[in-house]
């Protein structure tokens, strides 16, 4: 049991695959300007890596290592395809928002990333737990993305106006940066610094120091 | 084992199964969700156009108020109306890609960015209930700065008086070029004229704000977008094509005529 929690919850923020292993950082650039938009990608990521995990769990005993890595790709674009048609269906609004994103989940770096490094050498029910484990890790950074770019961005939260905008007669004026994809780049350093204090383990060592000033000119 | 499960045989089972296996989840998903996902785009582009006339309201269900919609067919070479296909079953953003039932722009002429023009299209006439025209929907479309702009302009029963603008997909940025979307700034539209004195297309997006005492922009123009300069000027160029000689101005010419 302690294990099965161990793999759901630590990538969350222990071991956080947008924080941690900087995986899937095209998205999160992408799809956070307004929180709606922002869920529906992660509840899509989030199925799509558990399911490509338990699948690939499933069959890992026979898929020869010669061409593994284009067997997870055939299950991860086909689970990304039946995604993008059950949105196409179901959530028509919000598939037209997100377009080209939930197609580009397939080059995802988290999806793959754990196929490979946890799906090829676990059983069935623990890469699914894993892979769920991983999808909320993203939508953790994603939300936290979200919140702050749409709030400051547009002055709402979920669609809904919280801080009255110039363009609809009231006060504020957006901060039009956070509309845009670099804002992101911003806000995740900010996330990883924070999270990087709380787990002072996940601070890298330097890979060198830095000499002290030298006074006298090489000889 | 390893050396079994590696051999060229196994390889070629597993891939071939693989494939075969995800091949029929995706067909079966494409399969059995169509019906649903046809419903949801007419659903979608009804409810635009119902938006572009300004007569969208919360509350009552997107098909019954389209009830008073009239779809139509016209054959933009010769702005007449036309039977040559089903309004119902006729996908106009098809027959756009189709080589059959669209030619090439030639570049000197392709001011919105287009490329390519269909033959035939649909428009949407809304009668009073004496059966006069009372607003007729026109589709428009023209690439913006990232993105071609699709959209609706609603036209008053004089054709020339703007009733509704709007635009129901693009990628322009937002808070930017996406401001198309602002409700503010498509109400300016609202009674606008868009022909001048000569018959020519003067409806425009100025860049900058309009001076209201200039009767001229007072009566054609609106303000343009602030930081969107090339998204405002793709604008201006869709409505310059699609109310012009090589878009609607034929049929707007005969329906006023009354020979459409």
């Amino acid at each position: 049991m302690s294990e099965t929690r161990k793999v759901l919850l630590a990538p969350i923020f222990a071991n956080n695959p947008i924080a941690l292993q900087i995986l899937g950082i095209c998205s999160a650039l992408a799809v956070t300007t307004s929180v709606n938009v922002t869920i529906v990608m992660c509840i899509a990521l989030t199925s799509v890596t558990a399911f490509s995990n338990l699948f690939i769990s499933m069959i890992r005993n026979q898929i020869p290592s010669s061409i593994r890595i284009i067997v997870q790709m055939t299950i991860i674009a086909s689970l990304v395809i039946v995604v993008d048609q059950i949105l196409k269906a179901y959530a028509f609004e919000m598939s037209k928002q997100l377009s080209v994103f939930i197609g580009l989940i397939i080059t995802n770096c988290i999806v793959m990333g754990r196929a490979e490094a946890f799906a090829m050498q676990n059983p069935p029910g623990m890469s699914f737990i894993d892979g769920v484990g991983n999808g909320l890790g993203y939508s953790v950074v994603l939300l936290f993305v979200a919140v702050i770019r749409e709030f400051l961005g547009a002055g709402s939260l979920f669609g809904v106006e919280i801080l009255a905008t110039v363009n609809n007669g009231g006060w504020y004026i957006p901060n039009g940066l956070l509309l845009l994809p670099p804002s992101a780049f911003f806000i995740i350093g900010g996330f990883i610094w924070i999270l990087r204090t709380v787990y002072k383990d996940q601070v890298e060592e330097s890979e060198f120091t830095m000499k002290a000033h030298v006074k006298k000119e090489a000889m | 084992m390893s050396s079994n499960k590696d051999s060229i045989t196994n390889v070629l089972k597993v891939a071939l199964l693989v494939c075969l296996a995800c091949a029929i989840v995706v067909s079966t998903a494409a399969v059995a969700l169509r019906p649903v996902q046809q419903e949801n785009r007419q659903l979608d582009l009804r409810r635009n156009i119902l938006a572009a006339a300004g007569l969208l309201q919360d509350g009552v269900s997107v098909q019954e108020q389209f009830e008073q919609v009239n779809t139509r067919l016209i054959n933009l070479e010769t702005g007449e109306f036309s039977d040559e296909f089903d309004t119902e079953t006729f996908e106009p953003r098809d027959a756009i890609r189709d080589p059959a039932l669209s030619e090439a722009i030639p570049a000197s002429e392709d001011i919105a960015g287009i490329k390519r023009r269909e033959q035939y299209t649909e428009v949407y006439l809304i009668n009073d209930s004496e059966g006069q025209l009372q607003t007729l929907i026109l589709p428009v479309r023209g690439y913006g700065l990232w993105s071609t702009l699709w959209g609706f302009i609603a036209l008053d029963s004089d054709l020339n008086t703007v009733r509704g603008f709007g635009f129901y997909e693009h990628a322009e940025t937002p808070g930017l070029g996406g401001e198309v979307d602002n409700p503010n700034w498509k109400e300016q539209f609202i009674g606008k004229e868009v022909y001048g004195g000569q018959g020519s297309v003067e409806l425009a997006v100025k860049k900058g704000s309009v001076n209201r005492s200039n009767e001229m922009e007072a009566t054609h123009m609106v303000d343009g977008l602030s930081g969107a300069t090339l998204t405002s000027r793709g604008v201006t160029s869709l409505i310059q094509y699609w109310l012009g000689e090589r878009g609607f101005k034929p049929f707007l010419t005969k329906l006023e005529a009354g020979e459409a």
